[in-house]
Formats: structure tokens, C-alpha cells, sequence
């Protein structure tokens, strides 16, 4: 696989992802679900990391926190490679990286009550005295906007979608993480309750300093809390910059489709009926070249013949396409 | 009741027994749908939109409690004999949920499930059924499609799945398709995809739709009228433009405000609507937005608002502060 070259924004890099590529075998065949993905995070900084369903968002978010071992490529959190980590490091280093998922009710064991999934966490990480675990479990439910004392002792199924998520939240903030990747976490959630937990993630941030990893499908959403943006396709990222600046000008065809494609709440704007450009191809058998080519109407041969590698196109905006729409 | 309607539901109430007392899942609902029409029903989870399109079509749960009259097509729903309705269901109504598996059948190839349809609803030979098949396939887009009448619902992606099952709600011409969040399961570039189809067929076949939703963003280009639904009652009915360039009830305006702005920088918090709905078992005394309206007034508390008409009669809301009259108050 030929490394997508690796775009350096900020040498505060909190996190930096350098040609990750990671499969999936499939009785005798391979899923290319991510295939060499280089990536900065800096300090503090929001990267929004959205794609459709199956290109490996989920995958490169749990790749990163070695929920699953990378086929290639390394991870440097804080300067540290988390794939050669082992043992007892990589439990320590895990405790400064937390996850958040898509499906917030699922997420939580259905058996135990809100206090004990909440302070888990903290069992695992050795906090033994039972009332300092109390206390902090209290600190960071009402820092979700929870009611500690009505809350602790409840099942999850006695909770809202919206509140399961708050709970969710609570849980990956215990243990005062660094870095949070957020798996689509407002995805299950409908368009009322998402705007409540977008702020709520916003405010956490601000709050303990974090720097985040989010995932999502929806254009928009991740617009409202990234500071930038990359776009991911079957694997390999499309492209990536500053939100402002890759909703005003994508350079990548996929961008421009995933942006024509956000349902506008204007009914001036008659939805311009989309070129039917079909589906994603797929990861097991990627198409050669550009892996959007097969949907895209700027394709050409050179598409088919040539991998396009990541390059600047603006000042801090990088694009892999032969033919970028700048 | 106009006579051009092709769906009028008036009065209609759900109950649903529950161990927690009576559910009212849709309270008091009165809707028409013009032939031809599209009609959107907007509203967060649980306020009653999918217990409502279940009530037009007959399809509630065995104990759940329904009243009101729902007249399609000049008949009374709730009083044709179940083996009509099941005629009536699949031929001239026809539904498109959100997991397309709930309409589809993972054991029958898609070939069999779309010529068994056809055939149970017109007359058609094996030849002429799988010819049609083909025909219906290719107009919902989907590639290929002589070689997907033999394979089966998990071989499709959800996407190519939701157009299998709209090609087979399509498939006997129906008057009226009630699609209940087609494409809440789907991507955003599938989502606009499928949003295309349907409205293409709508125009092409001149059939009534309802498109039901929880996102203001999808029915704003693409219906004639917008329902706003809140626990289970009707709050703002207009028409589409009306409705987007002067909405008068709070909850109307606080859903549009909740959507992320495309124009707005990042960062910026959302005008979020805090708290929930009330408890669907315990319906509060006064108007059921009262708790998370910034509006509210003492009377809100105390008094259901009832919808009624505004300037003009197709635009009413319920609400005793609407949006402009508090605006001139201000002023
Ligand atoms: N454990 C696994 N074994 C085999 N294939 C897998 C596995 N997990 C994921 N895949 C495949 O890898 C690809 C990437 O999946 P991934 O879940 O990372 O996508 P995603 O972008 O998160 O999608 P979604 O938006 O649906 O969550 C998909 O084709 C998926 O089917
Ligand atoms: N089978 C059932 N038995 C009891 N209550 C039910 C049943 N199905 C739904 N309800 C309740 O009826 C109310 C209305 O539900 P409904 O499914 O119509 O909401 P909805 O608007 O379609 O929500 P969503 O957007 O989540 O699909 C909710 O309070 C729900 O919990
Ligand atoms: S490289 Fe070619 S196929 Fe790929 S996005 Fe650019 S123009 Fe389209
Ligand atoms: S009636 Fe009162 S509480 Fe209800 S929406 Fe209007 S102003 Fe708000
Ligand atoms: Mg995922
Ligand atoms: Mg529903």
C-alpha cells in the first residue's frame, strides 16, 4: 500500500496517526477497511472525521485507541507508539484515552446500575476507597447535567436514549482522559436531544481540556464542533482541512457530494435532484487508482491508473485527487 | 371534510395499555391529505408519528384502543371488514418503514416477494409479473437488475434494501404511500438518493405521500404541507412555505433552531430544546410543551390550546403565545 503522505499542521500534535492501515480477514479474502491513513491531532484541537457507512471511520477509532491492533502503521500519542505498547504501559496509556459509541443504550450492561457502570472505570484503574469513588462518580454525572442522587441507583433501560448517552459520557470522562474519540454519538439520537449532547460535548471540552476524535455521517453535525474536518472514502481519506474552509471550497468530489447531499431546512432550496452516483464499491476488492472513481463524474484514466496522494491545495487544506474541484 | 381529499383522519386517539396506565400515543389528530399531495409529519421520537400512520393503515399493535374515523378514498377504514382492508393495504396504500426488514422477508428472494405482490393484487402471469419486477427494480435504481430477482434481502446494503422495498410499495400503483422515516437508517448520500426516488415516483405516478421524519431539513424542499406532531397531538399544520417562512408554534421554531447551521462557525452552540417530553402516562394538565417552552405563560400551564387557524385557514398551530403576536407584544 502506498502511504498517503502526511499533511504536518502543528507539531503540538496530541495525536498523531502515521499510515495506519488495518484488515479485516474474511475467510480467505481481506476487507481493506482502512488502508494507509495519516492524520494530526493537535492539543485541545477537534477533528471531525466523517464518511459513509463501511468506509472505516469506527475502524481507524478503534485502531487508534488498540481496541484493535493495527496490520500496519504506527500511533504516536503524546509522542508515544501505542501499537509496540504492551502490558501494564499500555493500560496506564489507556487510561489517558477514552471511547464513546454510536449506540448509547447498548453501550451500557443492562444489568448494572448507573453508579457502578459509571465508576468502572475507576475499579479498573485500582481507586479502591469506596466513598472517593462516590464522590467522583457524584462530580461527574452532575457534570453531565444528572441528577446523582435520582440516577446512581436506576437500570439503564429506565433512561432516554439521550440520557443513556449523558451516561456514556460520564463514564469516559471519570478518569479525567486527555483525548476522547467519539464514535458517532449522536447519530441515534434525534435532532432535539443531539443539539443538548453536541453542547454538552462542547462544554466538556472546554471544561477538562480535552482534545477530541469525532466521528460522524453528517456533514453538518460535524461541522458544529470540529475545528477541522476529513473526509474519509473506502478506506482512504479524501481529504482534510479547516471546517470553515472545506464547506466554502472542497476541493474533493466527494466533499462537494457530501455537502450537496445535507438536507436543507429552506424550502427555497428545491433539493437539486443528486446525480445518481450509486453506492460505495466493495473494501474487499477497493477499484484501482482513486477508490471513489466508480462514483465520481470527473473520472478519467489517470483515476483508474494512479493512487492520488494527499496534497495542499490551500494553506492547511489537503486534497487527493487528480483533478480537485480548486 | 373536503370531497378532493383522498385521506381525511379526524378525531383520531390511540391508547395503548401499559403497566405504568393508559398510553395516549396519538391524541385527537385530525389530518387530510389532497390526492396527488404530499403531507410531512415532523416530531421528536415518541410523540406518536409512527403510531399514527399505524392507525391509518389499520396495523396497531392487538391491544392498543383506536377511535376517530379515518375515510380513504371514501371509505371509513375502521369500519371495512378485515379481509378488504387487506386488499385495500399493498394495493392502493402502501407503507415504507424505516428498517427495510420490517417489509421484507429474509427467507423469499426479492424476485418472490415482488411477483407474490403483484400477483395477489393484479392479474398478471408468472412471465408478465417478473417482467414487471424487472421494470420496478430498474426505476428505484437499483443495477442490475435481472440477476437481483434471485438473491436474497441480507445480500443488498441497507440503501439498495430500503429501494427493494419501496419498488415493491410501488409495485401495484398505489394512491397513497406512507413512507415513516425512509432513510433515518441510511446515509446522508443514500438519504438524498432514496428522498429523489420517492418524490420522482410521486410526481410520475401523480400518488399521494406522507413523509414521516424527525428532521425539519427533509421535508422543507420536498412536501406541499408540514404536521408538526408533539406527544401526540397535532401542534402547527401549514403549508410547506407558510410553515418555513412564519412558524407560530415555539416547538416548531425550537426544532428548526436545534439543526446544525451550515453557515454558522463551528463552535457555536446549538439552541438546544432542554429536558424531555412529558411522560406519555402522565399528560400534563396544560399545554404539553409548557415545561420546555421559553414562552410560557401562566396560562400555558393550566389550559390545553387548542389548533386553530391563523390568518389563513390552511396554517394552524396551538398555541395562546404564538410566535408573532409575542413579537408585536415586544414591539
Ligand atoms: N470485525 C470485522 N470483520 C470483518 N469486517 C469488518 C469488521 N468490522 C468492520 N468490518 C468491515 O470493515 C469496513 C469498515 O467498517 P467500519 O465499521 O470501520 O465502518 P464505519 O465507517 O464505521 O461505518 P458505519 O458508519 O456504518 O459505522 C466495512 O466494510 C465493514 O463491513
Ligand atoms: N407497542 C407499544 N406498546 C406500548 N407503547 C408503545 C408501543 N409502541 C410505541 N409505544 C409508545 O407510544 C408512543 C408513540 O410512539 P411512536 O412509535 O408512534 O413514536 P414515533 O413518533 O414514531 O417515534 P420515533 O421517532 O422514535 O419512531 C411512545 O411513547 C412509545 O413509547
Ligand atoms: S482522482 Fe479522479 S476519480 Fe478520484 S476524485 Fe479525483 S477526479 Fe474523481
Ligand atoms: S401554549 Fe404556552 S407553553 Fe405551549 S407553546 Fe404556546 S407559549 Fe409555549
Ligand atoms: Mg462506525
Ligand atoms: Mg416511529
Amino acid at each position: 500500500m502506498m502511504p498517503q503522505s502526511a499533511p504536518s499542521i502543528s507539531s503540538d500534535a496530541l495525536l498523531e496517526v502515521d499510515n495506519l492501515v488495518v484488515e479485516y480477514p474474511v475467510g480467505s479474502r481481506i476487507v481493506h477497511a482502512v488502508s494507509g491513513v495519516s492524520l494530526q491531532i493537535a492539543r485541545g484541537e477537534t477533528l471531525g472525521l466523517v464518511g459513509e457507512s463501511g468506509c472505516g471511520k469506527s475502524t481507524l477509532g478503534r485502531a487508534v485507541l488498540q481496541l484493535r491492533r493495527p496490520t500496519a502503521g504506527r500511533v504516536l500519542f503524546d509522542g508515544h507508539d501505542l501499537t509496540t505498547m504492551q502490558g501494564d504501559a499500555l493500560r496506564l496509556m489507556r487510561r489517558r484515552v477514552q471511547l464513546i459509541f454510536q449506540d448509547p443504550i447498548a453501550s451500557l450492561n443492562p444489568r448494572r446500575k448507573i453508579g457502578d457502570i459509571v465508576a468502572e472505570p475507576l475499579v479498573i484503574a485500582g481507586v479502591k476507597d469506596p466513598e472517593k469513588r462516590k464522590q467522583l462518580v457524584h462530580e461527574v454525572l452532575s457534570a453531565v447535567g444528572l441528577d446523582p442522587t435520582l440516577v446512581v441507583g436506576r437500570l439503564p433501560h429506565e433512561f432516554s436514549g439521550g440520557q443513556c448517552q449523558r451516561i456514556c459520557i460520564a463514564r469516559a470522562l471519570i478518569l479525567n482522559p486527555e483525548f476522547i474519540v467519539c464514535d458517532e454519538p449522536v447519530s441515534a439520537l434525534d435532532v432535539s436531544i443531539r443539539a443538548q449532547i453536541l453542547n454538552l460535548l462542547e462544554e466538556m471540552k472546554a471544561r477538562f481540556g480535552l482534545t477530541l476524535l469525532f466521528i460522524a455521517h453528517d456533514l453538518a453535525v460535524v461541522k458544529a464542533v470540529s475545528d477541522r474536518v476529513a473526509v474519509m472514502y473506502l478506506g482512504r481519506l479524501c481529504e482534510v482541512g479547516p471546517s470553515e474552509q472545506l464547506f466554502a471550497r472542497p476541493a474533493h468530489p466527494y466533499t462537494a457530494l457530501l455537502i450537496e447531499a445535507i438536507p436543507m431546512p429552506d424550502p427555497d432550496v428545491r433539493p437539486a435532484e443528486t446525480v445518481p452516483v450509486g453506492e460505495p464499491p466493495s473494501p474487499i476488492a477497493p477499484p484501482s487508482g482513486c477508490r471513489f472513481r466508480t462514483r465520481c463524474p470527473r473520472a478519467d484514466q489517470r483515476c483508474s491508473d494512479e493512487m492520488p496522494e494527499l496534497r495542499a491545495v490551500a494553506p492547511g487544506q489537503f486534497v487527493a485527487c487528480h483533478h480537485p474541484l480548486i | 371534510m373536503n370531497a378532493n381529499n383522498l385521506l381525511s383522519v379526524e378525531d383520531v386517539v390511540v391508547d395503548l395499555p401499559t403497566p405504568r396506565g393508559n398510553l395516549r400515543a396519538v391524541d385527537h389528530v385530525d389530518l387530510t391529505v389532497g390526492a396527488g399531495r404530499t403531507l410531512g409529519i415532523v416530531g421528536e421520537s415518541g410523540c406518536g408519528k409512527t403510531m399514527l400512520s399505524r392507525a391509518i393503515l389499520q396495523l396497531l399493535p392487538k391491544k392498543a384502543k383506536l377511535s376517530g374515523r379515518v375515510i380513504f378514498d371514501g371509505q371509513d377504514l375502521l369500519q371495512l371488514p378485515p379481509e378488504k382492508l387487506r386488499k385495500l393495504r399493498g394495493r392502493s396504500l402502501a407503507v415504507v418503514f424505516q428498517d427495510p426488514m420490517t417489509s421484507l422477508n429474509p427467507v423469499l428472494t426479492i424476485g418472490t416477494q415482488l411477483i407474490e405482490t403483484l400477483q395477489e393484487h393484479l392479474e398478471l402471469d408468472d412471465a408478465a409479473a417478473a417482467r414487471r419486477s424487472v421494470e420496478l427494480l430498474a426505476a428505484v435504481g437499483i443495477p442490475a437488475p435481472e440477476q437481483r430477482l434471485a438473491q436474497y434481502p441480507h445480500q443488498l446494503s441497507g440503501g439498495m434494501r430500503q429501494r427493494v422495498a419501496i419498488a415493491i410499495a410501488l409495485s401495484c400503483e398505489p394512491k397513497l404511500l406512507i413512507a415513516d422515516e425512509p432513510t433515518t437508517a441510511l446515509d446522508v448520500t443514500i438519504q438524498a438518493q432514496i428522498l429523489d426516488l420517492l418524490a420522482r415516483e410521486q410526481r410520475r405516478r401523480h400518488m399521494a405521500m406522507i413523509i414521516i421524519t424527525h428532521d425539519l431539513g427533509v421535508v422543507a424542499g420536498r412536501t406541499d404541507e408540514v404536521a408538526v406532531m408533539y406527544a401526540g397531538r397535532v401542534v402547527e399544520r401549514a403549508p410547506t412555505p407558510a410553515l418555513f417562512k412564519k412558524m407560530r408554534m415555539p416547538y416548531t421554531e425550537a426544532l428548526l433552531a436545534a439543526l446544525p447551521k451550515l453557515d454558522a462557525a463551528p463552535h457555536t452552540p446549538l439552541p438546544a430544546i432542554s429536558g424531555r417530553p412529558p411522560d406519555p402516562t402522565r399528560p400534563l394538565k396544560g399545554c404539553s410543551f409548557s415545561p420546555r417552552c421559553r414562552y410560557a405563560v401562566a396560562r400555558c400551564q393550566n389550559e390545553k390550546p387548542a389548533l386553530e387557524a391563523a390568518e389563513t385557514k390552511a396554517h394552524q398551530f396551538a398555541c395562546f403565545h404564538p410566535i408573532e403576536a409575542r413579537a408585536d407584544a415586544n414591539a
